[in-house]
């Protein structure tokens, strides 16, 4: 591997030399981190269309011919997994991870150049693959994101065939790509901070990102031996999940192998997946919100404590995702606990930031603004959280809408809401422009109101015992003519909230186009990533020699101080603030 | 314990004391944190695997490939043979890096030389050791423990081969610069990885090798 390119000898950098090595095979960081991001934001954009289908058909079930049974499975399927997999953990890590790391540790580079642009070219061909699979014959897999055997690989199942195969060759690259970008991410904080960043002194963005890619690293590894085993079962006909069983009135070669095995397997990485998602968001919006808020953050060694025990505590409760599958109550019990149990940290993040605000001095930014988002989505997907986790709420409760508004709530908006806060926030550093303040307004409020009017009503939906991932709900009599209405109105917002990202869209377009310039760190923040010589920051990040780290980063408002914020290198005088 | 302390710092305090904390950046430092990372990540992955092959063994058509006279494995010998190859590698790598370590230039290309040699003679045995499984008609989807056996050979094969690749690089890297004196650091991480593989191979070795008994004992104390 090239170690130099982090060594304090700017000479000695992978300096790019032509369009090619500076756009394309770039070793940058900060270019491998828009590549990352430019190609999640466009299969997140995929996604979203999926979502809008698949909420034509149930808003307005019998109008749309081109969405049948089948289709209506593969979109669910693809947009879950492209989603959870494909844009949040890509772009959260392999983007903002990218990005800031090596900002906001005061490093030329991430430690191994070259691997990181390995890892985007990796990721990009699983996407490949992945979008491959809507031309294949039968198309993408239908087989919902958790892709369960048996029913995953037998026929009846849409995408039984190559649907399926390339969507566990995808993950199983994504899984290669994710390591070679995380050994870089961990390696990097661990081992080429500047001097004077200690690890307590690093922005929360910075623990957020590396514990979640601790997690990434020990999790995805699950999820790549259920992929091979699941690929061995379909493409080989062997029998590590497929039991013995009878299709079609006919008798398989299968001889016994276990699908909760898969489950248990699947939801080992799942649920830390949940935290991979959530910690970076944690972090960031921590920075967004005292940053804003012109306040330092309240308790910053609880938070850093709870990032981690959050961290640790999310390998012991996967299986409150099989509660209707069956274990021994024991088991039930042990997982409830723990599941109620990781509940204290991240309350106590939720009091943190909330007591941040309590007489900061707000600015009502559009960071701000989606990072408050946040905190009442991140809330309310929380407590809905606490329904689920207990057996005896989750069993009438699972497989119905209530768990759809659940999930989507706390890792879908809530994530969404902080990569939002995060983009406004750090775009005037990426691009040199401020994204217009208006259009970024309206873009919040649509998004914010705009959630809730899709999945407030699904809650009462789910209580209502409307079964999720069904094409049509047919004429049950549980289920009242009112849902129906609900429903369409959902899909009205729904689709009113998907068309709202053309403001954002625009926006991005306009502000590159003719944006006003930011300056040099317009938002007043004190960490490192706003204190280089060149906005946006030149190869290398750090001109002729790496800045020195003297502070933690939330000094704000500090008592005496010439302004409200002392940026992190900024030296301390003796017995004074280091104004 | 350092970590508690780290974490029990209070960096709103500015300690200047902390100030020339790192000193940016030991390359060295930062390969074997690589390499720690990768060592779990592997380790990770195959204990997975041995927690699914243990569970997986308690349903009834589950086969063991040793303990009575007419399974494959009750007689070992051509693992013992393979499992002695790795070794060997093990071994020259070693010496390779003593002789990186004392500037010795012809052992560490003897050292490496067979190292590399002993590592694809390792891989082509375990491919014959295929061959010989499939000629007593032990086929990948005769039996899940066939399968796990295929699986976890091909699995630990590949990381072997991941090993020589970079190992490849690494002498690529110091023929290139012509510089013996920087080939003592990537070597040693080399054979720390190649150290690590082999006592993965002895794990899986006594599993795939275990009786019925043996696989059961296991997989009750793991509460299947």
């Amino acid at each position: 591997m090239q170690h130099t390119a982090i060594a304090d000898q700017p000479a000695e950098l992978h300096d790019p030399h032509s369009f090619v090595t500076r756009y394309i095979w770039s070793q940058d960081h900060k270019v491998i981190a828009i590549q990352y991001g430019i190609t999640a934001i466009f299969v997140g954009l995929v996604a979203l269309v999926l979502s809008g289908l698949m909420r034509l058909q149930l808003g307005f079930p019998d109008t749309f011919d081109f969405i049948d049974p089948s289709a209506y499975l593969q979109f669910v399927t693809m947009h879950g997994m492209i989603m959870v997999i494909y844009l949040l953990t890509a772009l959260l890590l392999g983007g903002f991870g990218n990005y800031l790391i090596p900002l906001m540790i005061g490093a030329r580079d991430m430690v191994f150049p070259y691997l990181n642009m390995l890892s985007f070219w990796t990721y990009l061909l699983s996407v490949i693959v992945l979008l491959a699979s809507f031309f294949v014959p039968g198309g993408p897999t239908g087989a919902g994101w958790t892709l369960y055997p048996p029913q995953a690989i037998l026929q009846g199942t849409p995408g039984y065939d190559w649907g399926i195969i390339l969507m566990l060759i995808s993950l199983a690259i994504f899984i290669v790509a994710f390591t070679m970008g995380g050994l870089n991410y961990v390696t990097t904080i661990l081992q080429a901070r500047t001097r004077g960043m200690t690890l307590m002194r690093m922005p929360l963005t910075i623990w957020g990102i590396f514990t979640a890619t601790v997690l990434g690293l020990l999790a995805f590894p699950a999820l790549l031996v259920s992929a091979i085993m699941m690929l061995l079962d379909k493409v080989i006909g062997t029998s590590f999940f497929m039991p013995a069983l009878v299709s079609l009135g006919e008798s398989m070669d299968y001889t016994g192998g276990s699908p909760i095995l898969f489950q248990h397997l699947f939801w080992f990485f799942g649920h830390p997946e949940v935290y991979i998602v959530a910690l970076p968001a944690f972090g960031m919006v921590s920075d967004v919100i005292a940053t804003h808020a012109r306040k330092n953050i309240f308790g910053y060694r609880m938070m850093v404590w709870a990032i981690v025990a959050i961290g640790g505590l999310s390998f012991f409760v996967w299986a409150h995702h099989m509660y209707v599958s069956g274990m021994h109550p024991a088991f039930g019990f042990f997982f409830a606990t723990t599941t109620l149990i990781i509940a204290v940290p991240t309350a106590i993040k939720v009091y943190n930031w909330v007591l941040t605000l309590w007489r900061g001095n707000i600015h009502l930014t559009v960071p701000m603004l989606f990072a408050i988002g946040f905190i009442f989505t991140f809330t309310h997907g929380g407590l809905t959280g606490l329904f689920l986790g207990n057996v005896t709420i989750d069993l009438p409760l699972s497989d119905t809408y209530f768990v759809v508004a659940h999930f989507h709530m706390v890792m879908g908006v809530s994530p969404i809401m902080v990569l939002f806060a995060a983009i406004y926030h750090w775009f005037p550093l990426i691009s040199g422009r401020k994204l217009h303040e208006g259009l970024g307004k309206a873009h919040f409020w649509f998004t914010f109101l705009g959630t809730y009017a899709v999945y407030l009503p699904m809650h009462y939906l789910g209580f209502l015992g409307v079964p999720r991932r069904y094409f049509a709900m047919g004429g049950s009599d549980f289920i009242p003519a009112s849902a129906e209405t609900l429903n369409a109105n959902i899909t009205i917002a729904a689709l009113i909230v998907g068309l709202s990202q053309l403001i954002f869209l625009y926006n991005v377009v306009r502000t590159l186009r003719r944006g006003e310039p930011a300056g040099h760190n317009p938002w007043g923040a004190t960490s490192l990533e706003w204190q280089t010589p060149d906005v946006p920051p030149k190869h290398g990040n750090w001109g002729p020699e790496l800045p020195s780290v003297h502070r933690w980063a939330y000094d704000f408002s500090v008592p005496g101080a010439e302004k409200d914020f002392i940026p992190q290198n900024q030296p301390e005088k003796a017995g004074g603030t280091g104004t | 314990m350092s970590v508690f302390r780290t974490l029990g710092e209070k960096p709103w305090l500015t300690p200047s004391g902390h100030d020339a904390v790192l000193t940016p950046v030991d390359p060295a430092a930062a390969s074997r944190t690589a390499l720690r990372f990768i060592m779990a990540i592997v380790g990770v992955l195959f204990f997975l695997f041995i927690i699914t092959f243990l569970s997986r063994s308690q349903y009834p058509d589950f086969q063991a490939l040793a303990g009575q006279p007419w399974q494959p494995f009750t007689d070992a010998s051509r693992l013992w043979v393979n499992t002695g190859l790795l070794a060997l590698a093990s071994v020259a790598l070693q010496l390779g890096l003593l002789g990186a370590r004392r500037d010795r230039l012809n052992l560490a290309v003897a050292g490496i030389s067979a190292g590399v040699f002993f590592s694809i003679a390792f891989l082509v045995a375990q491919m014959e050791l295929w061959r010989y499984l499939q000629s007593l008609g032990y086929y990948m989807t005769g039996n899940p423990a066939n399968s796990y056996f295929y699986l976890l050979t091909a699995v630990h094969g590949l990381h072997v081969m991941g090993g020589l690749i970079v190992l490849a690089n690494v002498v690529f890297r110091v023929w290139y610069d012509d510089s013996v004196a920087t080939l003592s650091q990537p070597l040693g991480l080399c054979t720390q990885y190649w150290h690590f593989l082999f006592a993965v191979w002895l794990v899986l070795f006594a599993l795939l090798t275990s009786r019925a008994e043996t696989i059961n004992t296991l997989a009750a104390l793991c509460g299947f």
